[in-house]
């Protein structure tokens, strides 16, 4: 198991991660790349159909899945044109510097060793991290236990609930994965700010 | 307490103008998930605030279910609203009363 984020004495952060681990964050990150590329988002309907043609622009309203509402929430709550015109200059930056960050975290992963396909055990892959590196991968973690917490359906203090759940329910499962990464986020904040 | 004596009035100080001049504020808001050490951070490494001021900010945020962490101009406002998105943190912005 990873021992999470040190901080380097050069500059920068440091971990080592087994194979499994790594394969792991890859394909959380991966997940969260085609989250955030797949849902068409639509500007809203107006009136004239040329001028819907033109507006190159992005979404007025929420998006329909709840990751990607929480992701990107209303700025707004009381003033629903404000939020949509605050949102369709945002949104589509916001998509895709978070799209951006987790696929450098898969770009990192392979630059430090891990293979296309993970058929070996006793794999271990270090990775460096520079500070803007450093802040990608915070603000990546964050978005993935965000998906994570959103699809479990996370909620203040229940982790007494999670924790009793039985070996064989798959969310668990899931469970242990999103507090395995918020440890390693929890790592990470530490020796960036040791690094300053 | 002074007793009053005939004193000259100056121009108002700029001081005064700030409420009028920081008419919107940036509001963080609880979630479940964010950890308690990474908001402490973004509040240090966006807005600058030393680490004590940050801690308060969070702590007011966990505690009290959200926290004004920034006040400006409408347009201020909304570029810290879009960081704090970035950051994954959930923010709203509203005009202060």
């Amino acid at each position: 198991m990873s021992d999470g984020f040190q901080r380097r004495r050069g500059g920068g952060v440091v971990a080592t991660f087994s194979g499994f681990e790594a394969d792991l964050l890859r394909s959380l990150a991966s997940q969260l790349v085609e989250l955030l590329r797949n849902e068409v988002a639509a500007p809203s309907k107006g009136d004239d159909p040329l001028e819907e043609l033109l507006d190159f622009s992005g979404p007025t309203t929420e998006p329909e899945d709840p990751v990607l509402a929480r992701l990107f929430p209303t700025a707004y709550p009381h003033d629903e044109e404000a939020a949509g015109e605050f949102r369709r200059f945002t949104e589509g930056t916001l998509r895709d510097s978070k799209a951006q960050g987790a696929v450098s975290i898969i770009e990192t992963l392979e630059e430090a060793g891990l293979p296309i396909e993970l058929d070996q055990d006793g794999l271990v892959i270090d990775v460096e991290l520079d500070r803007a590196g450093g802040m990608t991968w915070l603000k990546s973690f964050t978005d993935i236990r965000l998906a994570l917490a959103t699809r479990l359906g996370v909620e203040d203090g229940d982790e007494d609930y999670w924790l009793g759940l039985p070996d064989d329910d798959p969310r668990a499962h899931v469970y242990d994965i999103y507090q395995w990464v918020g440890y390693m986020q929890e790592t990470l904040v530490d020796a960036v700010s040791r690094s300053r | 307490m002074s007793a009053p004596s005939p004193v000259e009035l100056d121009e108002p100080e700029v001081e005064d103008l700030t409420f009028v001049d920081r008419p919107w504020a940036t509001i963080v808001w609880n979630d479940p998930v964010n950890l308690m050490s990474y908001v402490t951070f973004v509040f240090q490494n966006y807005f600058g605030y030393a680490r004590r001021k940050a801690e308060k900010l969070m702590l007011e945020v966990h505690n009290d279910g959200k926290s004004v962490v920034a006040s400006g101009s409408r347009e201020e406002m909304e570029r810290d609203v879009q960081a704090m998105h970035e950051y994954g943190l959930w923010a709203t912005m509203e005009k202060q009363s």
